[in-house]
Formats: structure tokens, sequence, C-alpha cells
């Protein structure tokens, strides 16, 4: 088992015959993916092959499940019309939609979120500006690599891409039950704490790792749920200690306002929290390592 | 970004909202030329994307044109805080009887924007939050409703603004929004909102934050963009779509990823504390997917910062396969020399990840004395600093 993405899950690529969509969905297949069809209005009503498997495209997200019975969404769609994707596969009720695309106004995300949030919540949104979720061994909705690691019983969420397979990398001797990317924007739809409660909830998760980095207080938050909510054992890592204020590092979010949003801040809140922080990647999986042993 | 306070009091005029006359200028005969049009006495306002302009002589009162040309003569070129005064706005002045604060912003934590409005403005709000928290009011705005009068008329009373000014603010909280929306701003903050003698309530300042996410419906907003303040190196690397981020020290960092490459500099910085205090000397994220081409201008960037004594090549290969970053490394050392650069500096690679060990060997192939490579990414910062402890 792991949490949201299971081998069982049906998953469908909105914008399925661009660049990005169509490299990553034979990413996905090879992984062992059920890709069970895309979308995209103007190619409605065809195939396409994807090394030697063919995959209907729908007009729309509530056609494809329709027809698939399809449950996860992975969103490839441009900046300019992630907003009307996303508000798409909410109002299909997909039951997870996967936001990769980079550069979405942060108006659009707060815009779709709160359509989401009044239409009761039915679709769990991961990112914008994320690699996704992958259960290795069982299904990858999104970029992650797929060969990193075997399945384990390590839980890990993340603000960042490659740190995360950096981790996983690190830490493949253990093995990973799930890990999910959130995104490093502002405004996101899962957050550290929802992946925390589900891998507390999750049987086959033993062990969590937390990655953060500067901007924000989506790790103070997280920590305040740790004390009082998870029991198995957190190592965290955050990024950015040595980042100077007022410069965006990279991703939008990530950005120290005035003395908010550090990483120091954020270490001293989680090892309040009973969560040991690693300095250093390498350092995270040690303390991990012990964890586990 | 930022806009200085000029471009945001043209923001909220455009946006049909209530603010004093005035224009912006770079010389003092500009300035004369503004203060003359405006008549009477105005105010000289250093433009500069920092607090505290008032405490450090940035704004001084001037009565008529010769006054205002020798004030903006003061005030152009000051050092406000380490920002170089290049421009000065010059404002019709205000008989202020009451100030006010208002601001909509992003609230990162809710996932929705906030309306914080007081009626104790002109100073800051983080002070009046602290010592007088009861005086601040904060109203969540659900994204997909925005505020209409209704929810303006929330905001005034939960803020307890005047009865013989609530209409009026209810009218500026409503075109404020619509001005927050209609240019993808993060944040529109006006401080101080003011009344003055005649009744009226104005806008007095101005800080306006825009989305980059959204310059693709903004074509206008790429001219708002203070060249001025960017660096050489930043504006260079933008030109060639690289996310850089210039910082002072001595190795240079490319890696893949935003959070990978903020990571690594932590790992220099620590490696750093060892060997003479050395530091990063910027930010480089080349992305997933990064092409010989990519990798080339990355280390053009990072080479021609003199400050640099040495580079850390940080790549953790998900998608993209080391074997074709280490190719790009290559490609790249031979594409610089082909440009006539004659690069000097050291090199310290580290690869892991998706192909690593092709990579490894084809860095040990190519047998280039410049290039190192550590297979640690600690190690690897270990060794760069190191190298660049030695080159200063």
């Amino acid at each position: 088992m792991a949490i949201w993405l299971t081998k069982d899950s049906k998953v469908i690529v909105q914008g399925i015959t661009g660049g990005e969509g169509s490299k990553h969905t034979k990413r996905m297949l090879a992984a062992g993916t059920q890709v069970v069809g895309g979308v995209n209005p103007r190619k409605a009503g065809t195939r396409v092959d994807f090394d030697g498997t063919e995959l209907p495209v729908f007009a729309t997200v509530a056609e494809a499940i329709k027809e698939t019975g399809a449950d996860v969404s992975v969103i490839f769609v441009p900046p300019a019309f992630t907003k009307a994707a996303v508000i798409e596969a909410i109002d299909a009720e997909i039951p997870l939609a996967v936001v990769i695309t980079e550069g979405v106004p942060v108006q659009d995300s707060a815009s779709f979120w709160a359509y989401n949030v009044a239409k009761g919540e039915k679709t769990r949104i991961i990112g914008p500006n994320c690699p996704g979720i992958a259960s290795p061994g069982a299904s990858n909705a999104g970029i992650i690599p797929a060969d990193i690691t075997p399945q384990g019983r390590i839980g890990l969420v993340s603000k960042s891409g490659t740190l995360t397979y950096q981790l996983m990398y690190e830490l493949r001797e253990f093995g990973f039950s799930t890990a999910v990317g959130i995104g490093g924007d502002p405004i996101i739809g899962t957050t550290h704490i929802d992946a925390l409660k589900a891998f507390q909830e999750d049987p086959d998760t033993d062990a969590i790792v937390m990655i953060g980095e500067i901007g924000g207080d989506a790790e103070e938050r997280a920590a305040e749920f740790i004390k009082a909510n998870v029991t198995k054992p957190v190592v965290g890592y955050i990024a950015g200690f040595t980042a100077p204020p007022g410069k965006t590092m990279g991703h939008a979010g990530a950005i120290i306002s005035g003395s908010a949003g550090t990483a120091d801040a954020k270490k001293a809140a989680l090892e309040a929290a009973g969560v040991k922080v690693g300095k250093t990647p390498s350092e995270t999986a040690r303390l991990m390592r012990e964890v586990m042993s | 970004m930022d806009l200085f306070e000029y471009q945001g009091r043209d923001l909220f005029e455009r946006h049909g909202l209530p603010v004093l006359g005035g224009g912006v200028a770079e010389t003092p005969q500009e300035a004369r030329a503004i203060a003359e049009r405006l008549g009477g006495k105005v105010v000289v306002k250093a433009q500069v994307k920092v607090g505290g302009r008032g405490k450090a002589g940035g704004v001084k009162l001037a009565d008529g044109a010769d006054e205002a040309e020798a004030r903006a003569g003061d005030i152009l070129g000051m050092d406000i805080k380490g920002h170089t005064v290049h421009k000065v706005m010059l404002a019709e002045t205000a008989d202020i009887k009451e100030e006010y604060y208002f601001s909509y912003l992003l609230d990162r934590a809710n996932r929705t924007f906030l309306c914080i409005a007081s009626v104790a403005g002109g100073m800051e709000i983080e002070t009046v939050a602290e010592e007088d928290p009861e005086r601040v009011a904060k109203v969540a705005i659900d994204a997909s409703k925005g505020v209409d009068e209704a929810k303006a008329r929330e905001i005034v009373t939960a803020a307890k603004f005047p009865a013989e000014v609530a209409d009026q603010v209810v009218d500026i909280a409503v075109k404020l929004w619509q001005a927050f929306v209609a240019e993808d701003a993060t944040l529109v903050e006006v401080n101080p909102l003011a009344k003055v003698g005649d009744g009226r309530v104005l806008a007095l300042d101005a800080k306006v934050t825009l989305d980059e996410n959204a310059g693709f419906r903004h074509p206008d907003h790429e001219a708002l963009e203070d060249k001025s303040a960017v660096d050489p190196l930043e504006q260079a690397a933008k030109a060639k779509n690289l996310n850089y981020v210039k910082l002072d020290g001595e190795v240079g960092i490319i890696g893949n990823g935003a959070g990978l490459v903020m990571s690594t500099l932590d790992v220099v910085a620590y490696a750093g504390e060892k060997h003479g205090g050395v530091k990063p000397a910027n930010f480089l994220d080349i992305g997933g997917g990064a092409s010989a081409q990519v990798m080339a201008n990355g280390l053009e960037i990072v080479l021609g910062d003199p400050a640099v004594k040495s580079v850390f090549v940080n790549v953790f290969g998900g998608i993209t396969a080391c074997d074709a970053v280490a190719n790009g490394i290559i490609q790249a050392l031979a594409l610089l020399t082909e440009r006539g650069e004659t690069v000097t500096k050291p090199l310290v690679v580290r690869l892991d990840g998706n192909n690593a060990e092709e990579g490894r060997a084809i860095l040990d192939g190519a047998n280039n004395p410049l290039v190192q490579r550590v297979d640690t990414m600690d190690g690897a910062a270990e060794r760069a600093a190191e190298l660049a402890a030695a080159g200063k």
C-alpha cells in the first residue's frame, strides 16, 4: 500500500499530446503506471501511440472518467491554460489532480483552490509547480524518476523535486512507500500537513522524511501538527540556511521576507516538535538510517 | 516584482483610485518642470525600494519650483541603505487630518488573499499589530468572490473606520481590489491612506508587488522593471533565460532544481567555514533538462563573475541523464574556448543519480585538467571551497 496513489490507480494526462505530456506519459507507462488515456479537446477521438501502448484522447476530463474509470489526472498544460484545466478536473470530481506546470500565476492557483473548496474538496490537488507523486513499484503520476528506489517503508513529502530525488537515492537501501512533491509555489493544493496525516495513517509507512525550504510558514505549521498528531518518527531537512533575505531563490515561494520564513526558524520549530533535522541532505539521510536500523 | 512608489501611484490612478497629482524626475531640471506644473508647495520623495527613506533624509518639502529643483538635487544620488537614488517623485502636498492603513496581500497559510486595514496608519503596520493588535483588522478574501461593496463594508466595519469616511473607503476598497486582480498583484499597500483637510480620502503612498508568473498576460509590466538596480550578471542571465541570483562569495554554483541548488549553497557555505570563510557566489538553477547549450550559457555567466575562484557543478540526474550532463560540461568548455574565452578557473563536478557511472566515465575520459570529479555532494563542496580559498 501507499498513500493516494496505488497500483490500481487509473491515470489520465491533461495535455497528453504536448511535448512534456507525451514524454512523461511514456515514462509513466514504462514505470508500470496504468495510464488509461488523455485529454485534448482538439484531438478528441484520436488514439496516440506511446512506444507500443495506444491511448485514447478524450475531449474532456468527465468523458475520460466515464470511458476509462480514471481516478487520477496529471496536468501538463501551459501556465496560461492551467487554471481552466484544473477547474475542469474539479468539475469532473476526479479524486486526485497532479499539477506539474511551473509558472502558474498565483491568482490562478488561489482561484482554482477557492473553487475546489466551494465544491466540497472532492479533488485532492497536488502542486502546481511540483514533480508529482510516486509510489515506487506501484504507480507514478508526474515526473519523479521511477527507478531511483524500490518499494519500501519510508514516506517522503517535499517542496523540492531534485531534493526529493536526492533523498530517495541516499535512502534507496530502505525504499519508499510514497514520495509526494508538493511544489514550491506560494499557494499549493496539498500541504506538508496533508501528507504527514496520510503517512501517519498508512500502515505501510514506518517513518517520514519531510523536506522544506525558506519562505512562508508551512514548516512551522507542520511542526505543530507533528507535535500533536504524528507518532511515527519524522526526519526533516530545510534548504536555504544561507539564502539572503528578499531574494527569490528559484521557486516563486522561496523568499525570506524580513525575518519571516528563515530556515533557522523552521529548523527550530521542527526540533521543538521532536523532529531530527539534518544540516545537509547526507546528514538527513544518516539520521533516517539511524531511525530505520 | 516590487514597484517604485511613482509606478504604484500611476497604477492606482489608472484604476480610478484617488491620488494626488505627481510626476517622476531623474534630474533637478525635470523636477523643476514638474513642480511648475503642479504649482505651489510640493513634496520631493526619493524613489527607493527600501523603507525608512524619510529618516534618511530622502523626503523633503519644497515651496515652489526653485526649491523643488534644489531639493531634488540634494536627494538624487543619495545613498539610502545601500540603494542609490536615481529618481525622485514630486507630489502635491496634502493637509493630512487622519492616517489609515489599507492593503491586500497573499495569505499563503490559508491559500487565499487577506485584507489588512487599520485606522492607525502612517507607521509600520507590524508595529501597530504588535503594540495595538485590536486596531488591526484582518479579513480573509474568498478568491472566487473577491471584494464587492458588501465585502468592502465588512472590512470598513471590522477596521472601525469613522462614519464620515466609510463610503469613500468602501469605494477605495472595491477599486483597489479590482486593481489587485487586474494587474495580477500579490501585494497592494496604501500607507497612509489619508483623510485630508477638505474631507477627501486619498492614497498618499503606493506599495505594489506584481506576480512575475503572470507576465504573459501583462506585456506592459516588463517596462516597469528597474534595469538600473539589477546586477549586470543577473541581467545577462535573464537574457539567456537562466534562473540566476548574484550573491557575494567566491564559489560559483550550478545545479539542477531550485531546492538542490539552495541546498548546495548551504553545503558550500558550511565547507567554506573551514576554508578561509569562502561563500557561494551565486544561485543558478539550470533546470531539469540541461542541454550542453544551457550548461555553456550557465558556465559563461558564472565564469564571467570576477569574484568567482572555483565552480561547483552539482547535478542529480533525475529526468536528465548524467552522461548527457557530462557531455554538456565538456562541450560547454569547448564552446567557451571557441567563443574566445580563456577558462582558467577549476570546476568541481558531482554527478549522481540517473547514468552517473557513464557520466563520470565521460568526465574522466575527457581528461580536462580544469575539471575535477568528486562523487559526493559534501566532498565536492569541500573541494570547491578549498580551491576557491587557494585562488583568493
